[in-house]
């Protein structure tokens, strides 16, 4: 194997790293912007002057900020995320059930999502500009457009209520299993393939049109290859780049990104942990949840650059 | 044939016969679905509780910050699940005054100071252990210590001393206090094994559940405790399952599609909906809830009384009524209590909206300008709705207001209690006594309107220690009228706890201490075949 691309690949993972801590940083700066603080939000409307005053000495609110932060950071690197200061539980197991939840949920509605788009963008340049091509855009286009909750809304009103085939609500845990869990996922998975699908499809489309410009795929239609074979032998796999890019992001928004799916549908995955510790001004749980979400980020982003950098001849194939 | 209908529906009660069954003989023999029904739910009731089943709770109010430890309950979740496996000395009884659980009696020396409440025997903890008054101090002790951070603090504060006597505890007061047995009825104060000063949140009670699920924020689950005291009165379903749904559609969803018995929190635009639902009954309590917006006495242009007259007659009261609340609630009269609570006086002349009174008043105020009212979505349902409505009324009277939409987040913190013209809500207390002292007292944590009066605080004081009713009643209408025409407070109504529950849910006692039976549905219902 040639240097450029070890070269390039450590490059991007070193940046990745910088930009996790500078992340960090960012985070914590974040929720000390936020209004009130951890214990005013647990003690809620029923906040005495002395039992906040307790309540901050018990968690150590009185100790500034970049101490506050040198702890945690210290924490993290020897994997301890430390105890959530509301419920006092353990904030590692907790996020380890939940973030479990949330993958295998993306999962889900990634190995459907995915190649679906990517077979719907192939048909939709075969039959460019026409009926197909046409009928394959406005739906995506149709399902994007609808915001989430309203999509979760009808999937619910017509499988959990009106056939009542699928269950409305999608709680799971550790014990539940394979199966019933796959059953539990269906309707959000579902939800979220209709959010997403549009994006990759159009992208893909557009990255294949792009390449169906250039000089050697008209010597492909000049030599007589049928029109699926010139899409899929020769503009393709030259469209890669740009279609990795746009499913990697996507797949990172089926992490990050579906709060609003979790809560309609019940399912406890990171999102809602989030937003809860979020509106109690937890923070060590928001800046953990946050470190992760960042890391999937920039994990996933990697791997898009990285998987341009090998489709790309002139690194494979270096002078 | 009445007489074979009344016999198979015996035989349903009793689990002999399956409901569909005897619907379908009940239209064999040409009588109405509905009909058979309620001649069902009937011989229900009479066969008296269906043991067995899981009852599940559909609830909005959690989250995964919450924690098992009553003392830091603050939400509907916490409060609900700790009523199934917690019990308090005394509850709130459906019909007004207590009912004894773990305290036995309770009674009061002459001057209402002393307070000696005998504790009961055979009362089982869930890891086995009885209860005793040791117990019970302890519980009292680590709710009213000062470096406590239970939410009941403000409640015990009045506490001089506690100690044991025997069998029973012994409670002395700072002052005479003759609704001392509500305040031991607070949701906080769930007696715990040597008060759970070892493990605050190990969620071992003697309620009638023992905790068997435990995932904040996501799900809560009882199993039958085989050693409950009264398990004739409650406890007939063999689990209950608490599972957190805040979306309200998705919570409707839920009920609808059968995965939960009941939801609490049916919001008013929609319960016209849920109603025409299938097998779904609207449960609806008039409480001591409402939805104050509060001005600072003591903060211009507020502390000036006409004004403040001039904004409390420009409020339509019935309108907001209808259509914030759909009328689920009854219209406010400008102070914090209602006929929900005992001893107040029903003939106190109700406010009606006077926009040329208050036009008047407003210009003898001298104040000129529009007036800055902060609201948000998360001080009640509607809030927003209820602002803009206001806005409107105040406009016939010659008034501006300018509506500030605050973020919910941080709305508790940083408005509340903090911004001179706010919306807010209050749940009530039990007793007039305790509300008046949560939040009108000078010296009360929560004078969310800076009401500051030697002469109310004294008329409090008074009536606390009143142990003859009529003389106590009496004080509390002056104080009324008081609040009514010189307080901070604009109450356009009290609203109502609007649950709901699905099919074959029996034995729902309307309370209207709280929501859902006051936290009592998933232990006094059972689930009908």
């Amino acid at each position: 194997m040639s240097s450029p691309i070890l070269k390039l690949v450590a490059q991007r993972i070193l940046l990745g790293l910088v930009l996790l801590l500078a992340v960090s940083v960012l985070i914590f700066a974040g929720t000390q912007i936020l209004p009130g603080d951890v214990a005013q939000a647990i003690l809620g409307q029923a906040a005495t002057p002395e039992a906040l005053a307790n309540l901050r000495e018990q968690l150590g609110l009185n100790d500034p900020a970049w101490l506050r932060y040198l702890h945690w950071l210290g924490g993290i690197l020897h994997g301890d995320f430390g105890t959530a200061q509301s419920s006092g539980l353990d904030i590692a197991s907790s996020i380890g059930t939940r973030l479990k939840n949330t993958l295998f949920l993306a999962a889900c509605a990634a190995i459907v999502a995915v190649p679906l788009a990517v077979i719907l963008g192939l048909i939709a340049v075969r039959y460019r500009n026409g009926f197909v091509d046409k009928l394959i855009s406005g739906l995506a286009l149709a399902s994007t457009s609808f915001p989430e909750f309203f999509i979760g809304y009808v999937l619910i009103f017509v499988f959990a209520v009106h056939w009542q085939i699928f269950p409305s609500i999608s709680t799971v845990d550790e014990s539940t299993p394979f199966l019933e869990r796959l059953q539990a996922v269906v309707l959000p998975a579902t939800a979220l393939t209709l959010v997403v699908l549009a994006h990759m499809m159009r992208m893909t489309r557009a990255a294949i049109l792009n390449v169906m410009q250039s000089a050697y795929i008209e010597t492909a239609e000049l030599k007589g290859l049928k029109p699926f074979d010139i899409i899929r032998k020769h503009a393709f796999p030259n469209a890669i780049a740009p279609i990795v890019n746009v499913v990697m992001l996507n797949l990172a928004y089926l992490i990050v990104g579906v709060v609003v799916v979790e809560v309609i549908f019940v399912y406890p995955g990171m999102g809602q942990y989030l937003v809860d510790h979020v509106s109690k001004r937890d923070v060590p749980v928001v800046q953990a949840v946050g470190l992760i979400f960042a890391a999937v980020y920039i994990t996933l982003n990697i791997v898009a650059d990285i998987a341009a950098i090998a489709a790309n001849p002139r690194l494979r194939h270096p002078k | 044939m009445s007489k074979e209908l009344e016999y198979l529906s015996r035989r349903v009660a009793s689990g002999k016969l399956s409901r569909r069954d005897f619907l379908g003989r009940a239209a064999a023999l040409g009588v109405t679905a509905t009909f058979a029904n309620s001649l069902l739910s009937s011989a229900a009731r009479a066969a008296g509780p269906v043991k067995g089943g899981t009852l599940k709770a559909g609830m909005v109010g959690g989250a995964s910050t919450d924690s098992l430890d009553p003392a830091l309950d603050a939400s509907q979740v916490p409060f609900a699940f700790g009523k199934v496996w917690g019990e308090t000395l005394v509850e709130l009884a459906p019909g007004g005054g207590v009912e004894y659980l773990i305290a036995e009696e309770i009674g009061a020396s002459d001057d209402a100071k002393t307070w000696t409440m005998k504790i009961r025997k055979g009362v089982q903890f869930h890891n086995g252990k009885e209860v005793t008054p040791d117990d019970v101090v302890a519980t009292l002790k680590r709710h009213s210590d000062e470096k406590s951070k239970s939410g009941a603090l403000g409640v015990l504060k009045g506490i001089d001393t506690i100690k044991t006597d025997g069998g029973n505890v012994v409670v002395t007061l700072k002052d005479p206090n003759a609704d001392m047995p509500y305040l031991m009825a607070d949701y906080h104060l769930i007696i715990q094994p040597n008060g759970g000063m070892d493990k605050p949140d190990a969620g071992i009670g003697t309620g009638p559940y023992k905790v068997a699920i435990n995932k904040p924020g996501v799900k809560y689950g009882g199993e039958r405790f085989a050693n409950y005291w009264q398990p004739d009165k409650y406890g007939h379903a063999d689990q209950v399952e608490i599972i957190i749904i805040n979306d309200a559609t998705a919570r409707t969803a839920a009920l609808q599609g059968g995965q939960v018995n009941m939801i609490n929190r049916v919001e008013p635009k929609i319960v016209d909906l849920v109603k025409r639902l299938p097998g779904v009954t609207i449960r609806a309590a008039s409480g001591r809830g409402f939805y104050p917006f509060n001005m600072f006495c003591d903060t211009a242009p507020f502390d000036n009384n006409d004004l403040r007259m001039a904004l409390k007659l420009a409020m339509d009261r019935e309108e907001m009524l209808q259509k914030i609340l759909r009328g689920y609630g009854s219209v406010g009269n400008d102070m914090p209590v209602n006929k929900a609570y005992p001893l107040f006086s029903e003939d106190i002349e109700q406010r009606k909206f006077d926009p040329e009174k208050a036009a008047a008043l407003y210009k003898k105020s001298g104040h000129s300008g529009s007036i800055l009212l902060r609201t948000s979505d998360v001080a009640f349902p509607g809030a927003v709705d209820a602002a803009q409505l206001y806005q409107q009324s105040c406009a016939k009277a010659g008034i501006k207001i300018e509506i500030k939409r605050e973020p919910g987040d941080g709305y508790w913190t940083e408005v509340w209690n903090k911004q001179p013209f706010s919306l807010s809500y209050w749940g009530g207390r039990p007793t007039q006594d305790q509300m008046y002292s949560t939040a009108y007292l000078s010296t009360a944590d929560w004078n969310d309107t800076r009401f500051k009066r030697p002469d109310f605080d004294k008329m409090v004081l008074a009536a606390r220690g009143e142990l003859d009713e009529a003389k106590r009643k009496k004080i509390y209408r002056d104080m009324g009228e008081m609040m009514r025409d010189e307080g901070g407070l604009i109450v356009p109504f009290f609203n109502q706890f609007v649950d709901a529950t699905g099919k074959g849910v029996e034995g729902w006692v309307d309370n209207p201490a709280q929501e859902l039976a006051n936290g009592h549905a998933l232990i006094q219902c059972w689930l009908q075949a």
